[in-house]
């Protein structure tokens, strides 16, 4: 499903003295397929954008389109499009309520899919735990409460994709996790990218998660995109986001000490790409003092 | 002179049956700044709580200041001494303003009314959060929140703080914020740090690094000496500062770089390397 906005404005609170605008005429298309990120500070409007997508905020003014689904129209089926865009929270695992994973899991199931019956429902919880490297068996019957942190979270996440979702919304995913365990997980994103969710959407802070994860990336500032591209063409205009106030990755504020000494590098700003790209200099140089 | 000392600490929270820190042995000098790193799970959390007496050991001892923590009759005086700040800036908030919400912890053990204002005023201007003593909390950022909670846990005028995972729940800038802050009272106030984190550039800037993994200490150095041992670092589920890979992966290749933790350091040693004849 191609997403398209086009001029999305927001108001929280209109007509209030707390009234304020959190989107002020997005414009942005994501195609079906890609592994997009959406980067911006806390208050900038990018959950409030994100929110708009399965219809949990209405659109109030511009255009949004998910796939056939005209977000701004009066009437949207509305249950049809959630099952189809699957929203992933912060700290899902602190959404987990039922008595056991199983359960939990089938929730969404119950709702978007009156048509199944207790066989399939039970086939297509064991496929999103075994999808998430959860063993079925092992978990099922047990409290979501009894497993670790790591666990849960995924539980969380297998919980929204059991309903087969085109697209997969994920608001920091990796937060709070120990760095091995922020691997795993983005691993993870990976393979549920493309044959269960045709189209990932993370919003991150993690700048380095952002570079070397996503296929393109939309920075949001004061309720606008104010830059959007594959992460190569946003890194590259590092000066940007610093004057925002955001973060850059490591690789990115290392090429603009260097570019500022006179060495340049064309780089994707992943860590391998960039280690690559010094390396070939440097044997460039050691080639020219050989001669 | 010795803030804490753990002397061969066990603590389980299933009775004896796995321990969630299991030996530990440590010493945090006064006036230190001490990161905490380890895998979720590997006892980072029950170790911050030992500290001040919310949890007490089942074999060992811990000691602040001098003071035994498995003493009841001193878990008061441990608590004045040894604050905690935790996680969710959400779940530390009492009152409905900024001030009351720095005065609580100063009220509970009955410092005199006067001396409780000086004492927000100092809180809030080490936090620099002056100008939101009439605020609510509820409306302030996530990096605001977790000022208000170290102010509040400086009202009590402690000598060490404890950090158990307070910047993960905040964007960068609130990340920023904090450590700021926290790196100011170790240097300006001699307050002793202990920072439980999953952000190597966090460690980084602290003086001293130690490593948990499955309840025990496994590591324990200066953070440059920690990353240097890049494999067995990888052993405990912990990776390198980026940096520090980008130049692992430069060496692996041939080039000749110093060591590099940092941004910084990095283009610094990829330069003089390029640049050599």
């Amino acid at each position: 499903m191609r997403i398209v906005a086009k001029g999305l404005t927001y108001t929280y609170n209109p007509k209030s003295p707390f009234a304020s605008q959190a989107l002020k005429g997005v414009d942005l298309t994501i195609e079906e397929g890609e592994f997009f990120g959406i980067i911006g500070h806390t208050g900038s409007g990018k959950s409030t954008f994100v929110q708009h997508l399965n219809a949990l905020i209405r659109v109030t003014g511009g255009s949004l389109q998910v796939g056939e689904y005209d977000l701004a129209a009066k009437k949207c089926r509305l249950t049809e499009l959630r099952s189809k865009v699957g929203m992933v929270f912060q700290y899902p695992e602190y959404q987990l309520f039922a008595e056991t994973v199983e359960k939990d899991v089938a929730f969404g199931l119950k709702n978007f899919r009156k048509d199944l019956d207790e066989a399939d429902r039970s086939a297509a919880v064991r496929a999103a735990l075994e999808t998430v490297g959860l063993d079925y068996e092992e978990v099922c019957d047990k409290s979501p409460f009894e497993l670790s942190g790591g666990q849960k979270r995924r539980v969380a996440i297998a919980g929204v994709i059991v309903t087969r979702p085109e697209v997969l919304i994920l608001d920091e995913p990796a937060a709070g996790l120990d760095p091995l365990g922020k691997a795993e997980l983005m691993q993870l994103l990976h393979s549920i990218h493309g044959d269960w969710c045709k189209t990932v959407i993370i919003v991150s802070h993690d700048m380095d998660e952002i570079a070397e994860n996503c296929t393109r990336a939309a920075v949001f500032s004061e309720g606008k995109v104010v830059l959007e591209g594959t992460p190569a063409e946003i890194f590259r205009r590092a000066h940007e986001l610093i004057l925002l106030g955001l973060d850059i990755p490591v690789t990115a504020k290392c090429a603009l000490m260097l570019k500022e000494r006179g060495i340049c590098l064309d780089t994707d700003f992943t860590c391998g790409d960039f280690a690559d790209k010094v390396l070939a200099l440097w044997r460039a140089k050691e080639g020219g003092n050989a001669q | 002179m010795e803030a804490v000392r753990f002397e061969n600490v066990k603590y389980s929270y299933d009775g004896g049956e796995s321990y969630a820190v299991n030996g530990v042995s440590l010493s945090v000098r006064e006036g230190e700044f001490l990161a905490v790193l380890g895998r979720n799970g590997s006892g980072k959390s029950t170790l911050a709580k030992l500290v001040n007496a919310l949890l007490v050991p089942a074999e060992g001892r811990v000691f602040v200041e001098g003071m035994d923590t498995t003493d009841e009759k001193l878990t008061f005086e441990i608590r004045k001494r040894a604050g905690m700040v935790f996680q969710n800036p959400d779940n530390q908030t009492v009152a409905s303003v900024v001030e009351d919400d720095v005065a609580f912890g100063p009220e509970n053990i009955g410092v005199p009314r006067d001396e409780i204002g000086r004492r927000i005023d100092f809180a809030l201007n080490a936090v620099g959060m002056q100008a939101f003593r009439d605020a609510a909390p509820s409306r302030l950022s996530g990096g605001q929140k977790q000022r208000i909670a170290i102010a509040g846990v400086l009202a009590v005028r402690p000598d060490i703080m404890i950090l158990d995972e307070s910047t993960a729940m905040l964007d960068p800038k609130g990340r920023r914020e904090v450590m700021e802050v926290v790196k100011k009272l170790n240097k300006e106030q001699g307050m002793t740090v202990i920072l439980i984190t999953h952000f190597m550039d966090e460690a980084l800037q602290a003086e001293r690094a130690v490593v948990m993994h499955r309840g025990e200490v496994v590591m324990n150095g200066t953070p440059e000496e920690i990353f240097a041992r890049s494999e067995e670092l990888e052993t405990f589920g912990l990776t390198l500062p980026r940096a520090a890979l980008v130049c692992k992966r430069l060496r692996a290749g041939g080039m000749p770089v110093a060591e590099a933790f940092t941004a910084e350091e990095l283009a610094e040693a990829i330069c003089a390397s390029l640049q050599r004849d």
